[in-house]
């Protein structure tokens, strides 16, 4: 874990800045926005397109996979130090990057397989 | 005793007081501080939510539109709204420690926090109108 922990805090860094910057607006608009009624959700056909578009696959594999590891950084300690399950931290450490990876995988397949 | 003392990452013999799991209610900075720590959870919530709306556009119009139905729903409504206000929280406090993590210098003098800040904010503001109408042309 030595190794690669400047990697794993980097992910943290880079993560939790796109997390900031772009996650309120998108999770208002599918979450709220367009649940309510408040402005009318984009129709099938419009995403559809929008999706298989190069430029977006990328921008949705990175709005995916970058916040995932800085929610598997950050929850990581999350657990050690409020829950206090210091004994358990090589397990920990396992299941929380293991989810973002497997999140980032799940991006990939979908995303390159779209359309 | 053996010559080379085995050293362990932690020091199970060493004299610790018990602290209570719920440690961080008694004072209003440690709970801002779990609080914070907590807003990753949401974070991870909207991937799996961009994950299954990804795999409902690639299944077709019938799984979108029952994507669509599904996030009417109460629960989810609910659910994002809290979501919602964490991921806001995670967003404030961020842009508020950036100067604070990174020091930047112009020309030998520290960039005033206040600067670093306001220009976070506004980057924030930038991406979140153009991701926005990106999205609502459709």
């Amino acid at each position: 874990m030595g190794r690669i922990a400047p990697l794993l805090w980097l992910l943290f860094t880079v993560g939790g800045t796109v997390a900031a910057l772009l996650l309120p607006v998108h999770l208002f608009l599918t979450g709220l926005a367009f649940p309510l009624g408040l402005v009318e959700p984009p129709r099938y056909e419009f995403l559809q397109r929008l999706v298989t578009h190069p430029v977006t696959r990328l921008y949705l594999f990175v709005l995916i996979s970058l916040p995932l590891f800085h929610w598997a950084h950050r929850f990581r300690y999350t657990l050690y130090d409020g829950l206090q399950l210091k004994h358990l931290t090589e397990l920990i450490a396992v299941l929380c990057y293991g989810a973002a990876l497997l999140g980032t995988a799940m991006a990939a397949y979908l995303l390159w397989t779209i359309g | 005793m053996s010559a080379e003392p085995h050293y362990t990452l932690y020091h199970p013999r060493w004299y610790r007081r018990r602290v209570s799991v719920w440690w961080w209610l008694q004072n209003r900075a440690y709970a801002g501080f779990v609080v914070r720590e907590l807003t990753s959870v949401f974070v991870a919530y909207f991937a799996v939510l961009y994950l299954w709306q990804l795999r409902a556009l690639a299944q077709g119009p019938e799984a979108y539109a029952q994507f669509l139905a599904r996030l009417r729903t109460p629960l989810f409504v609910a659910l994002d709204t809290v979501a919602f206000l964490f991921v806001l929280f995670h967003a404030i406090t961020w842009f508020n420690l950036a100067p604070k993590a990174m020091v930047l210098r112009l020309a030998g003098t520290r960039v005033p926090d206040r600067v670093v800040v306001g220009l976070n904010y506004a980057l924030w503001l930038a991406l979140s109108a153009a991701a926005a109408w990106v999205l609502l042309r459709g």
